[in-house]
């Protein structure tokens, strides 16, 4: 930033003192020409510090407008035209002075018309370079490598002509010729580099005509100025270099004049189509918003009335009306400068004269519905086209825009609302799988919540006493299930068993559980019958569980004083029992229908008290349906013979060991630690 | 997987189910039955010749009907099921809750009864 400020201020003071050093080497030259005295200063400084002066101002213009990235066109154009003003102002004000000083010699001694001729001059060629550099910029808005490669060349070859203008060798008149045909038709073919034009708005054009009319006049008057004066002094003398001879000034003056020529007619002539630019300006941005709408206003609402306002304005709708599925049966109505009973109308005579079009839901193709409206009396309307919105291949509603013109819709029209209705759907698309996946993550959290909770319910203790000892195992799937166990002291003598199963899984089946929990604990404590536990147990959950919700579960006393255990089976797998007298493991399969399921009879009728004399060493496995439905590779169930067996082959171990052991056996059998289902077991071995 | 089919036979609305039915496929079967109540059938007999595997939440569905089709007099008669389904729906004890017949004509012979 410092730097650039620098060295403009270098370039303009370098290129001041270059004028001022050409002015007066040349009024010297001038002076020593026409009194013919040997001059002090050579021939050839004016024109050495003409070139140095362009240079200077080259690069300081190069500095000051292209390097500035924060000028627009208009800005551009402006700098062109406040130069060329300013210049303008002060050669006007010489004038001026010239006429004030009047009949006095000094006007017309050749050494002032000179000095002002050299003024003039410095003036032109500033104005000049501001308007190439300007031009430049322009013509590289959009650039391509050929254009970059043009324009270097172009460059280049004026500067050979700025070079070869000063040294006055003339190498070959063909070549110098070739240079300058080749220079114009570069020129030429860079001039047709309007792209710029295009971008510009209504009121931008305006304002371009008139700064480009008004640079046309400072040229004009320029020219005109600077001729004449060159004129006079090159009549009295003939050591003075005319400019008209300098080819470098007039080849960079015909490039600013066709230049500005021709931007001035292409923006003329595209005045009258700048609306349909500015349109589809503004159809870009309607559908930039209808697709970013989503992430910005987070709601589907918000698509809706951005699809209508930029439908209604793409295509000069006098109304329009969005109706969207919301449930099955429920329509959402969205309009825009016309009543729902309007709306309503029109809706009901395209139906009541079977006009099948993308206003009935099912319809997946825009329809230009414009011919039906005229039966329709009443109706402010006369041109009607309807689009569907389709999200997943599935028409979830429909735009209807409206126009009182007759013929109001064209094709291109069409295109663009179509594309609009395209969008919102990308849009609505986007926003469901958003709130899907937003769903899913919660649901993911819910689930580890909810394994947390399950995990939390499982005793962390067993009860144990001198007659048994208890061990329990359970692992549980990626989801959550319900399995559940405890034990409960009721008092001395009697020690309370639970295991149960609850249907379903995931947080559900947590809450299930921990009810469960909440019974068993408040219940056995009394100290009941495993039937009455039951009776009871279902009572207090018929309220609790869903409709198709149920638990099953088995609950057991054990009673140290009489060497008995009393249970009740409510639909959960029957108990595995080994009798080490008999040396054979059983399953108990006795009746017994889970809780919940029986609502209005009496459940008392549904479950049993069962009894067992336990003798020491008989074992008692306690499992949930996970075990024995595990399945191995080939789709088997690992089923109650291989757990009995499991159980057989280790009724002598403890009822740790007993536990491995059967463990050990299921997972051999399903070849996999990873489970599908929840593996809960309790092994009771009395001693 | 499931497929469930629903023909008529004698004014009997005969669902036959085939397959497996879990946690996912029970929403077929729920919606089969539904439908079936829906329409005003009050003899509704269930196939399952076809039915390899029924989860606790294919068993919570036809647990959940019992009250309903109580209240409105429909007879839901199962039959043709394999043993190891049956063992399924009698530890549970859903099996002392459910009609259930070992095939279809002792199934018709049962919902013509019960439908008197």
């Amino acid at each position: 930033m410092f730097k650039t400020k620098a060295l403009t201020r270098l370039t303009s003071m370098g290129a001041l003192i270059f004028w001022v050093v050409l002015a007066f080497s040349d009024i010297t030259v001038l002076f020593a020409d026409i009194k013919a005295l040997p001059s002090d200063v050579p021939q050839w400084l004016p024109q050495v510090m003409l070139d140095l002066f362009i240079i200077s101002l080259f690069y300081y213009y190069k500095f000051k407008i292209e390097r500035d990235e924060s000028l627009n066109f208009t800005d551009l154009l402006w700098k062109v035209f406040a130069t060329g003003l300013i210049a303008t102002v002060i050669s006007l004000a010489v004038r001026l002075l010239l006429f004030l000083l009047g009949s006095t010699p000094l006007p017309t001694n050749i050494l002032f018309i000179d000095l002002v001729y050299q003024i003039n001059l410095g003036l032109f060629i500033n104005f000049l370079l501001a308007a190439y550099t300007s031009w430049k910029r322009l013509i590289l808005y959009q650039k391509s490598k050929w254009l970059i490669r043009a324009w270097l060349a172009f460059e280049l070859l004026l500067f050979c002509i700025l070079v070869y203008d000063s040294i006055h060798i003339v190498v070959s008149s063909t070549l110098s010729n070739t240079a300058i045909l080749l220079v114009s038709a570069l020129g030429l073919i860079l001039s047709f580099n309007m792209r710029w034009v295009a971008y510009l708005n209504f009121k931008q054009k305006w304002t371009s005509l008139l700064l480009l009319l008004l640079s046309i006049f400072y040229l004009v008057y320029f020219l005109y100025s600077v001729t004449i004066l060159s004129d006079t002094v090159s009549q009295q003398s003939t050591a003075f270099i005319d400019f008209q001879s300098h080819v470098f000034s007039i080849a960079l003056l015909a490039f600013v004049i066709t230049y500005i020529t021709f931007s001035f007619l292409v923006v003329l002539f595209n005045l009258p189509t700048s609306s349909v630019f500015e349109q589809k300006l503004e159809e870009v941005v309607s559908f930039q918003r209808i697709s970013q709408s989503i992430q910005t206003e987070q709601n589907e609402e918000s698509v809706y009335n951005i699809l209508l306002e930029s439908s209604v304005s793409a295509v000069f709708a006098d109304a329009a009306w969005l109706e969207m599925k919301a449930t099955d049966s429920e329509q959402k109505l969205y309009t825009h400068k016309i009543s729902a009973q309007e709306s309503k109308d029109i809706r009901a005579h395209l139906e009541k004269n079977k006009i099948k079009g993308a206003l009935d839901q099912s319809s997946d193709k825009t329809k230009n519905l414009s011919k039906h409206l005229g039966s329709l009396k009443n109706s402010r309307f006369r041109s009607l086209l309807a689009f569907p919105i389709k999200v997943k291949e599935e028409t979830i509603g429909t735009l209807a825009l409206l126009k009182e013109l007759p013929e109001g819709f064209n094709k291109e029209m069409t295109r663009i609302v179509s594309a609009f209705a395209n969008q919102a759907g990308i849009s609505i698309e986007n926003f469901r799988l958003m709130e899907e996946a937003f769903q899913n993550a919660r649901y993911k959290e819910e689930l580890k919540i909810a394994k947390t909770v399950q995990q939390s319910l499982l005793p962390t203790k067993l009860e144990t006493n001198l007659d048994f000892e208890i061990s329990a195992f359970s692992a549980s799937a990626d989801e959550v299930g319900g399995d559940y166990y405890d034990t409960l002291r009721i008092n001395e003598h009697e020690v309370a068993l639970i295991i149960a199963d609850v249907s379903g899984k995931g947080t559900t089946a947590a809450f299930h559980m921990s009810q469960m929990k909440g019974i068993f604990h408040s219940l056995a404590q009394q100290g009941p019958s495993p039937k009455d536990f039951m009776v009871k147990a279902n009572k207090a959950l018929v309220y609790c569980l869903e409709r198709g919700s149920f638990i099953s579960a088995t609950y057991f006393v054990i009673n140290t004083q009489t060497k008995k255990v009393h249970y009740s089976r409510a639909g959960h797998c029957p108990v595995l029992y080994h009798q080490a007298a008999k040396n054979q493991s059983v399953f108990l399969k006795d009746k017994g229908t889970a809780l919940g399921m029986v609502r209005s009879l009496d459940y008392s009728n549904f479950v049993e008290n069962q009894e067992i004399d336990y003798q020491p060493g008989d074992v008692m496995v306690l499992y949930t349906d996970g075990i024995t439905e595990a399945k191995n590779g080939k789709g088997e169930e690992f089923g109650g013979e291989r757990l009995a067996a499991a159980l057989q082959n280790s009724a002598q171990k403890s009822s740790k060991e007993i536990e491995e052991n059967v463990i050990k056996h299921l997972y051999e059998f399903s070849g996999t630690e990873d489970i599908n289902d929840d593996y809960t077991s309790m092994t009771v071995k009395f001693q | 997987m499931v497929h469930i089919k629903r023909l008529q036979e004698d004014g009997a609305d005969i669902i036959a189910i085939i397959g497996e039915i879990d946690a996912s496929s029970s929403i077929e079967l729920d919606l089969a039955i539904a439908k079936s109540v829906g329409d005003g059938y009050r003899k509704i007999l269930v196939d399952c010749n076809g039915l390899e595997y029924i989860s606790s939440a294919g068993l919570g569905v036809f647990m959940s009907y019992i009250e309903e089709l109580k209240d409105k007099k429909v007879y839901l008669v199962l039959f043709g099921l394999k043993e190891r389904v049956l063992n399924t729906f009698s530890i549970l004890g859903l099996a002392d809750l459910l009609n259930i017949r070992e095939t279809k004509s002792d199934a018709k012979k049962l919902v013509d009864e019960l439908s008197v």
